[in-house]
């Protein structure tokens, strides 16, 4: 099938690549470009392990064609940490406990960030809600719960 | 710094046995660095797919490959026929059964492997499944096991036929896998004729599936030049597979390598042997590169590894007081189409026969009968150990009928029948040993935590109101840690696990296992346990796992066995290296080995303050200045074969309200007591029981796999399969008692398990009890909200106002 040239900011950087028009964006980033932490696990938008953020959107990247990325700003996990160490979500799911398997966590972690953006001062069942597109089989979503709260007293603070 | 002061400051330095230490494994994964097996890229690397069955019985009449193979990119399709040369084209399941690889004249179930195609990417190999044409002939299809033996049931396994020594037991009819019994079935039947009060239910255990967040996959990769096989794969079983790949091609097992990368959660999905597998290590031998086979979330939930599906009947026999006389259980249980339950080998039923629980019953006996269906294989252990979650149902159940039937509060029907702490260790009338246990106390602690008295009184109130309230319990012992050699092997491997510990000279550690971890935080939890045997930080130590060519020989991990078999061989090789370290200090000091003693970190000479070495200082000295006629060097392995399982148990309550409009049930509360024995991190612990509490949530609340009369999986996406979201997810309370294991090093018993085998009785218990004034004595799972509604609608409870 031919080829197309997008491109697109990711992480800050701006990155080419040559993709068919059917190729999904997940699959752009993980197998073209090489960053492996946004995950696939349904290809059906369910369980949010593909969870990017697009344009200061949380959005499935197993259902985004890549080529519907073309110019945006684009941040996955490999994103999130900077020159001053790990983002506050980050540091927040290791101190509560917030992952164990490690396969939603990328989705979870992309998404508290943007979550906290939208809501910087959540309650608990507004985090619920607002992070319920994201699956998990090992936690049982209550340390995550913790690890948002946590996460958005840091940034409160900072 | 007076001593004490001193010697607790060493200890928090350490981080061992107690210590909710943070996880090693999560800095990789929060920056999206985990390596998972889909994360894995080689040169050269193709995709394989697979051709699958639309039909659950049909004749393959013809494959025509042809379209496909004109597509470009596809380098190969492959059938059975091209793997009955190799003689590929079945393999042995660990149920002493066989599975075709790809489907062989027949097909047996609906999404079963006919074909694979290997292609430049998985979108061309998507592609070509498609131009794959097979043309089938549809047979009767067999759906309902309770005809499975009936005259005239279309025979399934038409390679089977006229073989009546089944792996288990004689075979009674062609759609018969075993009969398996255990206990006493004439004394236990005397028992029923003259007993006062007798109770039967009849309960289902649905079908449902582990599905973890990764599917299954692998990357095989053939080295032609030298022979040699490496396959990274999601297993919870590498050596195991390495011995059984070895086995099914012939490669020596030196010159194949399993690897198991980090891995996105097993619970039972990733013990098995799948055909993916074996199609790519035939595809990369063939075609000599590598080739990825990654299944999709409908591959995963269809194909490999359900777990459960067994028709229970629980009859108890009591006196008027309650008192349990005996126990009869009987079993129909549907293993699908081949027989690949994973279970230790003499077992056809796992350890069904904990089934007399925690109660002190007198006499017991239980029958299960297998049979085939056309369903997907698998019959694996859903995030416990081996059918221990269908035993706690069926006595958790049949005790909650039996207090209904005498009107006793179904907390104190339990007191009168648990093993009594001064009994321990007990051993029950099917032949376990249960290690410890206090089951008295750990009741009394949640009823009191809850303040069951006042809920019971909210309830009844309730009730008055025309309101649904319900109060489960579930008082549950575990058996986990397979397990003993003598009774316990996989393939004939006995199920011992191992550990190997290298002491550097600089003092820091470098430690391997035979489990693998898949979430539970093993780098984090065995560097504890190696910290407080050895006196070394646990920061300072390194483990590993899940490569063959490097880790010690182990039966992975599955059936909460890490503790109590490769946490107590980790314990014992650190235990050698300490006694030669013990040796190198007495030579160091110039004393006898007997002057010296042991205090966290270092060994001092009884009675002379100041004269001390620490294990770092004896690191050292192991590598240049060992006593005259010791080798150097300060390393161990352990191979521990546990002399008895580990019993863990649990006492859970669970308070729910029932919506008469919508039947929804919402728990507003659960309280969850875990008896683990030893906990080695509290945080960790807690993590394994919301996760396990969770997942039992989902079996009793919504998880199911129907099928329809023509053999369709009705339901294999994650829109229709159950997989509960941060909204309808319980809040968790969690608490303990400590009874350690008396035969296990650290007295440690296993833990992960426990909250999902107990939860599910639990949930069921809650929901039966808001009904249980209307003479409801059980409900089928799952309890979604359509099935409480129609038993509500059932009982005329939704016209009232």
């Amino acid at each position: 099938m031919a080829k197309q040239h997008v491109s697109f900011n990711l992480n800050g950087k701006k990155v080419d690549a040559l993709v068919e028009p059917r190729d999904l964006l997940v699959h752009t980033i993980r197998e073209t470009l090489n960053l492996t932490g946004t995950h696939i696990g349904c290809e059906s938008s369910h369980c949010g392990a593909c969870t990017v953020d697009l344009d200061g959107k949380s959005v499935k990247s197993c259902t985004v064609l890549a080529v519907q990325a073309e110019g945006s700003e684009l941040k996955t996990v490999e994103g999130l940490a900077d020159a001053d160490g790990l983002h506050a979500v980050q540091q927040a799911f290791i101190q509560e406990h917030g992952l164990q398997c490690g396969f939603c966590t990328p989705g979870m972690l992309i998404r508290a960030y943007r979550f906290l953006q939208e809501n910087p001062n959540p309650t608990e069942e507004e985090i619920r809600w607002g992070m319920s597109g994201n699956l998990c089989r090992c936690t049982g979503y209550q340390n995550i719960v913790k690890a948002v709260q946590t996460a958005a007293q840091t940034l409160q603070q900072a | 710094m007076d001593n004490t002061a001193d010697m607790q400051e060493r200890e928090d330095a350490i981080k061992g046995i107690g210590c909710s230490r943070k996880r090693k494994e999560d800095a990789r994964f929060v920056q999206g660095t985990g390596r998972y097996v889909d994360d894995l890229k080689f040169p050269g690397m193709l995709f394989a797919d697979m051709v699958r069955s639309p039909y659950a019985h049909a004749r393959i009449k013809s494959i025509n490959k042809e379209k496909a193979l004109a597509l470009p990119g596809v380098h190969a399709v492959l059938t059975a026929d091209d793997l009955k040369p190799l003689n590929l084209h079945w393999m042995p399941t660990l149920a002493g059964d066989v599975q075709a690889v790809l489907a062989d004249e027949k097909v047996h179930f609906q999404y079963q492997e006919v074909a694979v195609v290997i292609a430049d990417d998985r979108y061309i190999a998507a592609d070509a499944i498609e131009l794959v044409e097979v043309e089938y002939e549809e047979l009767d299809v067999l759906v309902d096991p309770h005809k499975a033996m009936a005259d005239g049931a279309p025979v399934l396994r038409e390679d089977l036929v006229g073989k009546m020594d089944g792996a288990h037991s004689k075979r009674v009819h062609d759609n018969h896998i075993f009969n398996w019994q255990a206990g006493e079935k004439e004394a236990t039947d005397r028992v029923f004729e003259q007993a006062e009060i007798t109770v039967k239910q009849d309960m289902y255990y649905p079908r449902v599936h582990p599905c973890p967040m990764e599917t299954c996959g692998c990357v095989a990769s053939f080295d032609k030049i030298n022979e040699h096989l490496t396959v990274h794969l999601t297993s919870q079983a590498p050596h195991v597979v390495r011995t059984v790949v070895s086995m099914l091609s012939g490669i020596p097992e030196s010159k194949i390598r399993i690897v198991s990368p980090d891995i996105g959660g097993g619970f039972g999905n990733k013990v098995g042997i799948y055909p993916g597998y074996v199609v790519s290590i035939v595809a990369s031998i063939v075609l000599g590169v590598p080739v990825k086979w990654v299944e999709d979330r409908m591959e995963n939930i269809s194909t490999t590894a359900f777990a459960r599906d067994y028709h229970m009947t629980g009859e108890l026999a009591a006196d008027s007081e309650g008192r349990i006389k005996a126990l009869r259980v009987n079993v129909l249980a549907d293993h699908g189409a081949f027989d690949a339950c994973a279970d230790p080998s003499k077992f056809p039923a796992g350890l069904m026969h904990i089934c007399t629980g925690s109660y002190d019953v007198p006499v017991a006996h239980l029958n299960v009968d297998g049979v085939y269906t056309n369903k997907a294989p698998g019959g694996v252990a859903y995030r416990c150990s081996f059918r221990v979650t269908e035993a706690v149902y069926v006595i958790e159940r049949t005790i909650d009928v039996l207090a209904q039937k005498l009107g006793i509060d179904k907390a104190e029907i339990r007191r009168r029948n648990f093993v009594k702490v001064e009994q321990f260790p007990y051993k029950t009338c099917m032949g376990w040993e249960l290690d410890s246990g206090d089951y008295h106390t750990a009741l009394e602690k949640v009823l009191t935590a809850v303040d069951y008295d006042a809920l019971r009184k909210e309830q009844e109130e309730k009730r008055a109101q025309g309101e649904l309230m319900g109060i489960g319990l579930c008082t549950f012992t575990e058996i986990v840690g397979a397990g003993p050699s003598r009774n316990c092997d996989i393939l004939g491997v006995g199920m011992f696990d191992s550990a190997e510990i290298r002491v550097h000279p600089t003092g820091s550690v470098m430690a391997r296992m035979g489990t693998i971890t898949q979430g539970q935080g093993h780098q984090t939890t065995y560097a504890q346990i190696i910290a407080s045997e050895l006196g070394i930080s646990s920061d300072e130590i390194s483990i590993e796992e899940g490569d063959t060519d490097t880790a010690p020989y182990g039966l992975g991990t599955y059936g909460s066995r890490s503790t109590p078999v490769g946490g107590a061989a980790t314990a014992v090789a650190a235990r050698k290296i300490r006694a030669k370290a013990q040796k190198i200090a007495a030579h160091l000091l110039e004393v006898s080995e007997n002057d010296l003693e042991w205090e966290v970190d270092r060994f001092k000479v009884k009675g002379v303050p100041g004269q001390e070495k620490t294990m770092k200082e004896v690191a050292w000295a192991a590598y240049n200045n060992v006593p005259e006629g010791m080798e150097p060097g300060l390393e161990a392995v352990d191979y521990y074969d546990p002399p008895n399982f580990t019993y863990p148990f649990g006492i859970y309550l669970c308070v729910l309200d029932i919506d008469k409009a919508t039947g929804e049930a919402d728990v507003r509360r659960f309280y969850a007591l875990d008896d683990c024995g030893t906990r080695i991190n509290p945080m960790i612990i807690e993590g394994q029981i919301h996760g396990g509490l969770t997942e039992g949530y989902a079996v009793a609340m919504g998880q199911e796999m129907p099928f329809d009369e023509q053999g369709n999986l009705m339901g294999n996406t994650l829109m229709d399969y159950f997989v509960p979201t941060f909204v309808e997810t319980p809040h968790w309370e969690t608490d303990y008692t400590v009874t350690p294991s008396p035969h296990h090093p650290l007295g440690a018993k296993g833990v992960a398990e426990s909250p999902h085998v107990g939860s599910i009785p639990c949930f069921t218990s809650a929901v039966v009890d808001a009904f249980a004034h209307l003479d409801v004595t059980h409900m089928d799972m799952p309890h979604s909200a359509y099935r409480v509604w129609q038993q509500v609608h059932e009982l005329g409870l939704d016209k009232s106002a």
